[in-house]
């Protein structure tokens, strides 16, 4: 009895109940009926019809779909793989470079430069881009013009053979920003013992770069890594502002498909097939992906 | 990297007929604001902008409230199964919105909440607490026991607990997460795109996006919707920077 009356009893769950009501209605009933609508035919309209496989059977055949994932991973490379293999050398540079000679001030100026568009809208962004790529007179091929490589100009985004590139060129400048940031705070925690021990052995900057910076971030790269692949599985703003999927589907992606199966098409249970399927593979990733993580810390 | 944006404030400074006679790459002939001026009127900037800040802003209050009671369960309530309820979160965080969409558009007309900014605010309110309370609940789990149970022995009850203790000691780290959560809410599309399909509750983002789909603009009413939708961001950024640099450091590493 007094056990009990002197500790008091554990409230702590009740705190849970808000954010497990919301995220109940907000998040896993959507997510569920997302899954059952994938199993029926349905126009949005009226009741939905059991069909079973069929949407995932019309799937594996739809070359529509499958080339919507291999733009996805043109994405990764565009929207993680470059940007990691830029961002180490931009925060290294400014690391060891700017703020060394500088000060930390233009070093913080430059950082703060890679990451504005990381909190611009993509809209915006794409606005800038999708004006700076117009064909004719935009402004790369008034450059272009001007610089005399007139030769060269193209339409960015209107031919179906550079378009995917066009696009894969804004993502980088797009998400450049985030491992610049998370690189740059990396580099605070290395012991600059590393780095002077390896000057005093006569490392030159890339050696150093190579065999001390790089080891050191491997918890950011992974980091990095994994969180852009995600973004760049689920890339839509950008592609909706640019290109619509176009021109002939050439910068189709699974979100912009599932979109405009859902919006355009009215076809809901096709939809939410493409999109369960992208969620499969995204918390496939993911659990993948945390694994390693957890498996790297435990081991060192 | 800020070029572009650089040649967007030039041409948007331009007259259409500045623009005709030189191009995109020359200086302003002198300062022209009326592209800006009629960009405005012609999608209503004031009124995009009003909805946007009520909505981000309603969303990092919110999201912030239900993350504190979310991590202060898993964090100081050291609930069993934590890292279970912890790993929920991580991927309701990862899930694509293209997976809810549909539902979430027919549910809020179900319930008559469509095209209303409140279904944006409890739909993203939810979205963002998934990542507040991962990441709040490991700040929160390192939080100096002893000084919970020293009040607790004191007989303050849970509540007490966290109003007058654990949110005043964690402001630094909610001031974070409340700009995240009102930045990412500002620049979502997708959600905004399906729900609120009326101009007059739409956002900066969807208005500029939509616009852009729909290519009806010419060169210099682009150029001042680019500025107008950059100035914002970089408003947020110049206020926020210090706290937004260490809050991405922190929120994806930890």
């Amino acid at each position: 009895m007094t056990a009990r009356r002197h500790r008091p009893v554990n409230t702590y769950p009740l705190y849970l109940v808000p954010g497990a009501i919301a995220l109940l209605a907000v998040i896993v009933c959507p997510f569920a009926l997302n899954v059952w609508y994938s199993l029926t035919r349905w126009q949005g309209v009226g009741s939905p019809h059991w069909a079973g496989l069929a949407n995932y059977r019309q799937l594996v055949r739809d070359t529509q779909f499958w080339q919507s994932f291999q733009h996805s991973l043109a994405m990764v490379v565009a929207m993680a793989v470059v940007p990691t293999v830029i961002g180490l050398v931009v925060a290294a540079a400014l690391f060891d470079f700017v703020a060394k000679h500088f000060g930390s001030k233009p070093a913080a100026v430059l950082r703060a430069c890679f990451y504005l568009p990381q909190v611009l809208p993509i809209t915006v962004a794409g606005i800038v881009w999708s004006w700076i790529l117009a064909p004719e007179d935009g402004s790369l091929n008034s450059l272009l013009k001007a610089v005399g490589l007139g030769g060269l100009r193209q339409d960015w985004l209107g031919d179906p053979n550079i378009a995917l590139y066009s696009v894969m060129a804004v993502m980088v400048w797009v998400q450049l920003g985030f491992p610049v940031v998370i690189f740059m705070s990396g580099l605070q925690r290395v012991d600059p013992a590393l780095h002077e021990a390896a000057e005093l052995d006569g490392a030159s900057w890339w050696q150093r770069f190579w065999h001390v910076t790089l080891p050191q971030l491997r918890p950011e790269i992974h980091v990095v890594l994994l969180w852009c692949t995600i973004a760049a599985l689920k890339v839509f703003g950008a592609v909706y502002v640019l290109t619509k999927g176009g021109p002939a589907d050439a910068t189709e992606v699974p979100s912009y498909f599932s979109f405009s199966t859902f919006f355009e098409k009215t076809q809901v249970g096709y939809g939410s097939a493409i999109a369960t399927v992208m969620t499969l593979l995204i918390l496939a990733l993911t659990v993948v992906g945390l694994g390693f993580q957890t498996r790297a810390e435990d081991a060192r | 990297m800020v070029l572009p944006l650089l040649v967007v404030l030039d041409n948007a400074l331009k007259s259409p007929a500045d623009y005709a006679a030189h191009g995109p790459l020359s200086l302003p002939h002198g300062i022209h604001l009326e592209n800006l001026r009629s960009f405005w009127t012609r999608v209503d900037f004031g009124r995009m902008l009003v909805n946007s800040t009520l909505i981000s802003g309603s969303v990092a209050l919110a999201g912030v409230l239900l993350s504190v009671l979310n991590a202060y369960a898993i964090g100081i309530g050291r609930l069993r199964g934590r890292t279970w309820i912890l790993a929920f979160f991580v991927l309701a965080n990862v899930l694509p919105q293209e997976s809810l969409v549909y539902p979430l558009y027919y549910l809020s007309k179900q319930l008559g909440l469509y095209d209303t900014r409140l279904s944006l605010i409890i739909v993203f309110s939810v979205i963002q607490s998934a990542f507040g309370t991962y990441l709040l609940s490991s700040v929160l789990g390192a939080f100096p026991r002893e000084i919970v149970e020293a009040a607790r022995i004191d007989g303050a009850t849970s509540w007490q607990v966290l109003w007058r203790i654990v949110v005043p000691v964690s402001r630094s780290t909610l001031g974070v997460l409340m700009v995240l959560f009102f930045i990412w809410t500002w620049n979502e599309f997708l959600l905004p795109l399906v729900m609120l399909p009326s101009n007059d509750h739409q956002t900066v983002s969807v208005a500029l996006g939509v616009l852009q789909g729909q290519r009806l603009m010419d060169a210099t009413m682009t150029n001042a919707a680019g500025l107008l939708g950059t100035l914002p961001a970089v408003v947020f950024f110049l206020v926020f920077q210090r706290t937004l640099t260490r809050g991405i450091a922190v929120g994806s590493v930890k």
